[in-house]
């Protein structure tokens, strides 16, 4: 279970690093071009303004936190300032500083996504009490707008029995990715491991291989969130006569780079 | 990487045009300071010419790189450490650490994934009973993982001297995962509250309390517990 956990975590951090581009030694100016910005003690709305710089000075733009920049002002004053009036600052050229938050383009050529979903796992629709309630964590890299491959972990537990379930290859088709609500399409295989009760005995752990599809809708919320439904049929390859069919119903939110 | 590769290139491009600029300076200069002489022997000193040439002091080569949103440097991840106090309903209280992962979405949310592990005691059962053990020792680990949406509701300041403010935060949180116990995996259900100083750019501390909720047999019918759990962090942002 942790190696599973480790490598999507690693999975998380080699796409930060990969989009975090940092450019350690670089020096970013920009030249106020609104009649003045206004420098927050803090990266958030409610924190007072305690400084303005006018139009025409120079900042030096630090860090980003969310919507919000760190500057550094001409005479040395440090404070935050929000994203939108950054947008109505200058380049050295004289062009318009390239500053907006994340939107439905971006969400749209995506090139990674991660999430959580929880759900049902065993139990027709109409049963939703049935069955073992799971928890899915997921990452997904995006090879074209409408082919990506998620590797999944996820864990069922009830009262009789717990379940993980792990899987490197799932490969989702979205055949309109520019859709409010895009549906999705999945295909995948992966381990499915049960663990009956302690308080059950005579029963032993067993793994086994499955094969499943299934289908959902993805939708763009805002920024970099996105909300995500979905609804899997699994066949389970037992070692006993009959394979096993499982059905899972899940929704839950992702956000993407 | 393309741009740090190019930024490479500009600047050996850049650094072997200065060379090449102060190795045919001496050649240059002679000849200047040797024509300058000859027409100040025979005309008026022509003010137009001397500043022609003056050789600039400093090339105003001060170039303002572009900037590009991606260059800029986000601090939206915390990654850090916790210990602190669990109380496993039924096993006492026992020492709990473990690690964490926050992503700031917005100002307002953020998303955090939590590991955190601990070991039981024992119940008050099995110390008055003598030696009887409900649970081995390996059943005795406690582990859990999580992942929660958190919300700042109480973004502000404090104010620790005259001149020194960390910013902080009260925020609410709540999540699910999955707690491994007793030998079971338990779904788990995650809540509470927190509060986090900023002690500078990179470094921030946060005081958790959490309730787990989930259901457990071992004590002999299912019923649901509420583990409780306060720990101190140290976070570090990148």
């Amino acid at each position: 279970m942790r190696n599973c956990l480790l490598t999507l975590l690693l999975f998380l951090f080699a796409s930060a690093a990969s989009t975090g581009a940092i450019a350690e030694e670089d020096e970013h100016f920009v030249k106020v071009a609104d009649p003045y910005i206004e420098m927050h003690t803090g990266p958030g709305r409610g924190y007072p303004i305690f400084y303005v710089i006018p139009r025409g000075e120079w900042v030096q733009l630090l860090y980003r936190k969310t919507s919000w920049f760190q500057v550094t002002s001409e005479d040395g004053k440090q404070g935050w300032v929000s994203a939108g009036q950054l947008a109505m600052t200058l380049n050295p050229s004289g062009k318009r500083v390239d500053i907006k938050d994340p939107d439905e383009k971006d969400f749209i050529v995506r090139n990674w996504e991660y999430g959580v979903t929880i759900g049902r796992f065993g139990a027709d629709l109409g049963e939703i009490n049935n069955g073992l309630a799971v928890l899915t964590l997921y990452g997904g890299y995006h090879f074209t707008e409408n082919i990506s491959n998620e590797i999944i972990f996820s864990q069922a537990s009830g009262t009789a029995q717990s379940k993980t379930i792990f899987s490197l290859l799932n490969i989702v088709h979205e055949p309109f990715p520019d859709w409010t609500v895009s549906p999705f399409f999945t295909l995948g295989t992966g381990w499915i491991q049960t663990k009956p009760k302690s308080t059950l005995v005579a029963t032993r752990d067993r793994t086994d291989q499955y094969a499943n599809f299934g289908f959902g809708v993805r939708m763009h919320l805002t920024k970099r969130f996105l909300l995500r439904a979905e609804y899997k049929e699994y066949v389970v390859f037992t070692s006993r006569d009959d394979n096993e069919e499982i059905k899972e119903w899940k929704a839950g939110f992702g956000f993407f780079f | 990487m393309e741009s740090r590769l190019r930024f490479f290139l500009l600047s050996m491009v850049l650094f072997s045009v200065g060379c090449s600029s102060t190795a045919t300076k001496p050649s240059v200069d002679p000849s200047a300071n040797s024509a300058a002489p000859a027409e100040q022997v025979g005309t008026e000193p022509n003010p137009d010419k001397e500043i022609i040439q003056t050789d600039p002091v400093i090339q105003p080569d001060v170039k303002r790189r572009e900037v590009k949103e991606s260059d800029i440097n986000t601090e939206n991840f915390e990654i850090g450490a916790f210990f602190g106090v669990i109380s496993i309903e039924d096993f006492a209280s026992a020492p709990v650490y473990g690690l964490r992962l926050d992503y700031h979405i917005t100002e307002d949310l953020f998303i955090q994934g939590s590991y955190g592990q601990s070991e039981a005691g024992t119940t008050s059962f099995e110390r008055l009973s003598g030696g009887l053990q409900l649970l081995t020792d390996e059943q005795r680990q406690y582990t859990y993982y999580n992942v929660s949406i958190g919300y700042n509701l109480l973004p502000g300041e404090a104010f620790i001297t005259r001149n020194t403010t960390f910013n902080t935060s009260f925020y609410l949180i709540a999540g699910a995962g999955s707690t491994e116990f007793a030998g079971d995996d338990m779904f788990t259900v995650v809540w509470g509250a927190g509060y986090s100083i900023t002690a500078n750019g990179w470094l921030a501390i946060h005081l958790d309390f959490r309730d787990h909720i989930f259901d457990i047999a071992v004590t002999g019918e299912e019923k649901t517990t509420n583990n409780l759990e306060a720990t101190i962090g140290l976070n570090y942002y990148f």
